[in-house]
């Protein structure tokens, strides 16, 4: 590696905008004649809309148009879409009600759009919204997973009886039954997986602009995929032809799953941008990110595995229902079922798993991926099961895992992953290290001999991700290809731009992917420009979601890099009179070895665009693209080691210690890598301990701001020690398997493991709140 | 409509604005200084933090009329020239942002923090006082040892003035 | 928020004169709770009166028996006064506690008081230390003064000029914080007076807002001491319930925070 290369912690390139204020948010954004947009939404979490009366709205200053969800429909705008078809066990494909971006009809969730101001200003807007006056039936409602599945329950689409989406399976029921009926001991467990609200700072936006004489639309958005938002409003939505649509998502403020998915919000803003011959701008406020940013998790389990009288693993059953909310989000369908259901092999040898799937709707906010994304609530369910089956069985927790790690790679799970890369015990060893695992028994007893709690829990989770084979995904139901573009155009005077299809809003992709084209070249990342978020000047990507920058978006960069490195090579070749074959790239110069013969990069790509002397036949320009579409999953897998505290009187947990040992193959920039974990473990930490979107028993949220869902603030988390172990990804040229969801996966269960241990009750659930766990102290 | 008054990272500007108009909105719509953030509506995430008269302070939840003839600071007015605020170059130098959404409010809460504790900083107080501005992306911990590291830094600055 | 009209008073006269004249007005001090809920457009009035810059509403005063505090000294001022610190080291802990930096640095003890929020933490203060509530019209001893939730003895354009503690024997405060708003979730203030009395106030935990612990003060008046408590059982009665705490819990947090503030108090 150079001191900027593959492998260095260089500091970010973007920072500079970002620490200075001038980064370029959606909101930071002023076209000239814009308009503001303010969206009426639904109090109730189920109701007929009987009438919308804006006259009164219409007469107020500044308003240019009140808009619903009926002319809406009228024109033709369609219905969102969920892209990947999931079936039933019995066959049949999954069954969804329609959802239009504005209700024209019902309303099944609190906070679903049914009519629309637009105004000179967003006071305007906002103060003409409170004079329209909606007309509601309210309807009975149902917020609850297993309620809504009940006889009796209110019904939200005609199209799904019984509230059910789906009923799917996955491994061979028959093996696992055998393997039940021969078991030496059952673990049997009920885990919910708590609901959780993405929150990426920034709230959603988007300004729409129509340009009549051009037929032409431009949509600003705070978008983790511009190109997939192109794609589904020309293709599903009926906004415009694709070439007739420019989406740039500049500086986003994180996305973490949230910013994936078109909205509701997005597709009116372009609609009613035509409508008024105005850009029209919408900024969400964070009541609105409570109540329409697509949720995450939710879960309710039963699981339950069966172990030989060696303590080995023989079978795994799982029934799982997954609350969807009101409507299917773009993927919420693949989330618990091939996001979920393929990772409950963990890191273990299991030789049979059975897993079921039901899909419900319920008057809430609609479910869909969120940091992990099914890949969490496995990893919690299989890393609860075996702290308690340790327990159960009397033996150490970590002993009993590293007698079941899988050891041999490739490794076929029964539940279609088939593992290419790892050593489990060499993280775990590792955690163990850092945290005195041995050392544990004194420390407990010391904090006990001072009237405190202390317990440990371990964590050791695999991830699939890196999300791609385009082909494998197709053949599961998905509606898109995942694989990733990039185009590498050296400039006549030797700079380069790297135009990628992935996404940053956050990650850092302006630095780790100019270290690759710099290690490369040898050459300084300030002469490389990483291009990205802007359909008019990347041609197609996926997008950034599923820890997959790296390991397909780099790998992208990379075969482009290849393709431009070996034109160049014949350039200068030519130019020195060399064999091409004796050329090697080296300090941004190109050596004939064994001689001293060279030239500079510049001077290459000058006389690639000259073109006066070039080899016979040879195009000029010096610019080269690339797909990449892996042939697998990469399986990042790691070890998390909790150490905490917890106050006798009131319940409170402290950190102590967390250690995480990952395993993510190379490292393109530890410092954004370990940013990355850090990231990661707070929201899995914060999951476990604080966070918890509730709705009451109607459907009413009750956690609709930061005044009652709990964030996690800086002095809720400790400082953690992390460190890698390597085993390099086969899967991709780079080696790399991708960082980005790691920590939100593996944590939380080592939180609740330790909690657990230290109160010495195994019944509790997440968020782990202090009354919840001064609770469970109660016995 | 009234009009305001005060200085805004050393300029005296002026506006008139409706009297509801909030600080932040002065700011980025009337002011063009959109490096301050709106990340909430219950004056709860710190994403607007400014300084007035020296003080970290919420500027979602104060009225572009009572800031009239007070001196504001923003995530704008804090580098001299090219040379970065020790605080800036801390948060970049370790790797204290990501999305970059939460940080100008960062900077200058953390600001605040390190001119009213000196350098008598410890990780503990950091964590603790920078109890009202909510990230999403960094879990903290860079951002704690950037507190920490551009205390140092300060007061150094300042032992050397 | 809606439309509404700012004044900036220079006095306590022209902010009471200022009042009298609107339609629905309301003071603005530290804006830190009537700013949110106008955000919120929970509450729309006509005119805001600006009273945190009024020379006679800022400054703290202490002498041998009492810390005075005016109303629209900041929660930053008077956490961090080593004269408060000295004088009642509960109380500068307590102003330590609301919120966070930002917050202290513009929310104000008489706002604080007026708005009477069932978790703010003076109330606790007010009530323990058997404070006195300064007006523009009158005095309003402690015990007078909450009238529950959001509620206070003050009338219509009454406003709160200064309130005065009498300095204790012992006084510690103990906040067990919401995990999300960061309000109390319980926060307990136990006094022993100079005359050897003792005062307990919790806030955060009852439906009417703040009030004094009866069965934990009558055990601390036998035994000033944590231990004292530990045989006590708090009802929960009366206590507030939501996702974060139940009744129950509530009940436990208030001996515990006893406890602490106790222990705090030395
Ligand atoms: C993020 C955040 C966190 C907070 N955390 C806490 C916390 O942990 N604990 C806590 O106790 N509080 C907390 N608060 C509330 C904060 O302390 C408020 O500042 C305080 O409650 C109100 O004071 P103010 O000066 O801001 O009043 P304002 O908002 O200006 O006024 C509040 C009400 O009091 C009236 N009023 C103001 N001054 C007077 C006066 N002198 N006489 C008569 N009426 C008057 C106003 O008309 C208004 O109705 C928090 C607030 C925020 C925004
Ligand atoms: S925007 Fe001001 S605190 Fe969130
Ligand atoms: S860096 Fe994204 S919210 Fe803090």
């Amino acid at each position: 590696m150079g001191i900027e290369g593959i492998g260095a912690s260089v500091v970010r390139k973007e920072d500079k905008r970002f620490i200075t204020g001038k980064g370029r948010y959606v909101d930071d954004i002023k076209l000239v004649g814009m308009t503001h947009a303010h969206f009426i939404r639904s109090p109730h979490p189920h109701a007929k809309i009987k009438g919308i009366d804006a006259s009164a709205a219409l007469k107020m200053p500044g308003v240019l148009a009140v808009l619903n969800g009926k002319e809406l429909v009228d024109d033709k705008i369609g219905n969102l879409i969920c892209g990947w078809m999931i079936h039933s066990k019995d066959g049949s494909p999954m069954k969804m009600g329609a959802w239009p971006a504005m209700a024209p009809e019902v309303v099944r969730f609190v906070g679903q759009a049914v009519a629309v101001v637009i105004a000179e200003s967003k006071n305007q807007a906002r103060d003409a919204a409170e004079a329209v006056v909606v007309d509601y039936e309210e309807l009975p409602a149902v917020a609850d997973v297993k309620a809504a599945i009940a006889p009796g329950a209110p019904q939200l689409h005609p199209e799904a009886p019984g509230n059910q989406v789906y009923d799917w399976v996955i491994g061979d029921e028959a093996a696992v039954n055998d393997a039940f009926s021969k078991a030496a001991n059952v673990v049997t467990m009920e885990l919910s997986n708590n609901r959780l609200v993405p929150n990426a700072m920034e709230p959603r936006a988007a300004i729409a602009d129509y340009d009549a004489a051009e037929e032409h639309f431009t949509l600003y958005t705070t978008s983790q995929n511009p190109h997939v938002a192109r794609l589904v409003l020309s293709a599903f939505y009926n906004i415009a032809p694709e070439h007739k649509l420019r989406v740039i998502a500049p500086d986003v403020g994180g996305g973490f799953g949230s910013k994936i998915y078109i909205y509701p919000e997005e597709m009116v803003a372009l609609w009613a941008s035509k409508k008024v011959g105005r850009p029209v701008k919408w900024t969400g406020d964070r009541t609105e990110s409570f109540l329409t940013d697509a949720h995450g998790r939710d879960h309710v389990t039963k699981a339950e595995m069966a172990f030989d009288k060696d303590h080995k693993i023989t079978g795994l059953r799982v029934k799982t229902y997954a609350n969807f909310g009101g409507y299917m989000s773009l993927f919420s369908s693949s989330v618990p079922t091939y996001l979920y259901a393929t990772l409950l092999s963990g890191q273990y040898t299991i030789p049979a798993i059975h897993a079921e799937v039901i899909g419900v709707y319920t008057n809430t906010t609609p479910v869909d991926a969120y940091r992990g994304a099914g890949r969490p609530e496995a990893s919690y369910l299989l890393e609860r099961m075996m702290e308690t089956a340790a327990r159960q069985l009397k033996v150490d927790p970590a002993e009993l895992r590293k007698k079941n790690f899988i050891t041999q790679f490739p490794h076929q799970t029964p539940v279609i992953m088939a593992y290419d890369a790892g050593d489990f015990n060499a993280s775990l060893d590792a955690a163990m290290k850092a945290i005195d695992y041995a050392g544990f028994p004194s420390r407990k007893a010391k904090a006990k001999s001072e009237g405190k709690l202390r317990g440990i829990g371990v964590s050791c989770y695999i991830e699939a991700c890196g999300i791609a084979p385009s082909k494998a995904v197709g053949s599961l139901g998905a509606g898109v290809g995942l694989w990733e573009s990039a185009e590498v155009r050296v400039n006549p005077v030797g700079t380069i731009e790297v135009l990628t299809g992935s996404h940053s809003h956050g990650q850092g992709h302006e630095t780790a992917f100019a270290q690759l084209v710099a290690d490369r070249l040898g050459i300084s990342i300030n002469q490389v420009q990483i291009v990205h978020g802007d359909t008019d000047k990347v041609q197609f990507g996926m997008g950034t979601y599923g820890s997959r920058s790296a390991a397909v978006g780099l790998t992208a960069i990379l075969k482009a890099m290849e393709k431009v490195e070996a034109k160049a090579k014949k350039i200068a070749a030519h130019q020195l009179e060399a064999s091409e074959a004796d050329i090697v790239i080296e300090g941004g110069e190109f050596k004939v070895t064994g001689t001293d013969k060279k030239i500079a990069l510049p001077m290459v790509a000058l006389a690639a665009y000259t073109a006066h002397n070039l080899p016979d036949g040879m195009e000029p320009g010096l610019k080269e693209s690339a797909f990449y579409d892996p042939s697998n999953f990469t399986f990042p897998a790691g070890s998390y080691i909790c150490e905490l505290e917890v106050d006798p009187g009131t319940g409170k947990t402290t950190f102590v210690n967390f250690v995480a040992a990952d395993d993510f193959g190379r490292l393109i920039n530890p410092m954004i890598v370990e940013g990355q974990v850090h990231g990661g473990l707070a929201q899995g930490i914060g999951q476990a301990l604080l966070e918890h979107a509730v709705y009451d028993g109607n459907g009413q949220p009750v956690t609709a701001s930061f005044m009652d869902y709990a964030m996690p603030r800086a002095d809720d988390l400790p400082s953690f020690k992390l460190s890698h172990t390597t085993t390099l990804c086969p899967g991709n040229p780079l080696g790399v398997k991708g960082c980005g969801e790691a920590g939100a996966i593996g944590s939380s269960a080592a939180v609740i493991n330790a909690i657990t241990d230290a109160i010495g009750n195994n019944a509790l659930e997440m968020p782990a709140t202090p009354d919840r766990v001064w609770r469970a102290m109660q016995g | 409509m009234s009009q305001v008054q005060l200085t805004v990272n050393g300029k005296a500007v002026s506006a008139d604005v409706e009297d509801r108009t909030l600080l932040v909105h002065l700011l980025r719509d009337h002011l063009n200084l959109t490096g301050t953030h709106v990340g909430c509506d219950t004056s709860q995430c710190g994403a607007c933090t400014v300084h007035i008269d020296g003080r970290a302070v919420k500027s979602c939840t104060v009225l572009a009329g009572q800031a009239d003839g007070a001196s504001v600071t923003t995530i704008e007015g804090i580098a001299r020239g090219d040379e970065l605020h020790p605080m800036q170059a801390a948060f970049r130098d370790n790797h204290g942002l990501q999305c970059g959404f939460c940080t100008p409010g960062m900077i200058m809460s953390a600001i605040d923090i390190v001119s009213r504790h000196g350098g008598q900083l410890d990780e503990a107080t950091v964590r603790h006082e920078l109890e009202g501005n909510i990230c999403r992306c960094t879990g903290y911990h860079n951002i704690v040892k950037a507190v920490l590291d551009a205390a140092g830094r300060m007061k150094v600055a300042q032992a050397a003035e | 928020m809606y439309q509404t009209t700012y004044h900036r008073a220079s006095s306590v006269d022209e902010a009471a004169s200022l009042f009298a004249k609107g339609s629905e007005p309301k003071y603005l001090a530290g804006g830190h709770t009537l700013l949110p809920v106008m955000k919120q457009r929970l509450a729309s009035p006509s005119d805001v009166i600006d009273i945190a810059r009024i020379k006679d509403l800022i400054g703290i005063e202490v002498t041998g028996d009492a810390v005075t505090i005016r109303a629209a000294t900041t929660h930053n001022d008077v956490a961090n006064s080593a004269a408060v610190q000295k004088a009642i080291p509960a109380l500068a802990h307590l102003a330590s506690t609301i919120g966070d930096p930002a917050v202290r640095h513009r929310g104000t003890i008489g706002g604080s008081l007026a708005n009477n929020d069932p978790a703010a933490d003076y109330p606790a203060a007010v009530l323990a230390l058997g404070a006195t509530i300064k007006t523009n019209k009158r005095t309003i001893a402690a015990d007078d003064f909450f009238k529950g939730l959001f509620t206070t003895a003050l009338d219509d354009g009454e406003m709160i000029t200064a309130v005065s503690f009498p300095i204790p024997a012992k006084g510690g405060y103990s906040k067990f914080p919401h995990p999300a708003s960061r309000f109390a979730l319980t926060g307990v203030f136990a006094v022993k007076t100079k005359a050897g009395d003792v005062r307990v106030a919790a806030t955060g935990a009852f439906q009417g807002g703040v009030a004094r612990v009866g069965a934990i003060e009558a055990a601390l008046k036998t035994n000033w001491a944590a231990s004292a408590l530990d045989s006590v059982t708090v009802s929960a009665d009366g206590l507030m319930s939501d996702i974060h705490a139940a009744a129950d819990y509530r009940a436990n947090l208030i001996k515990v925070m006893a406890q602490r503030a106790v222990q705090a108090a030395g």
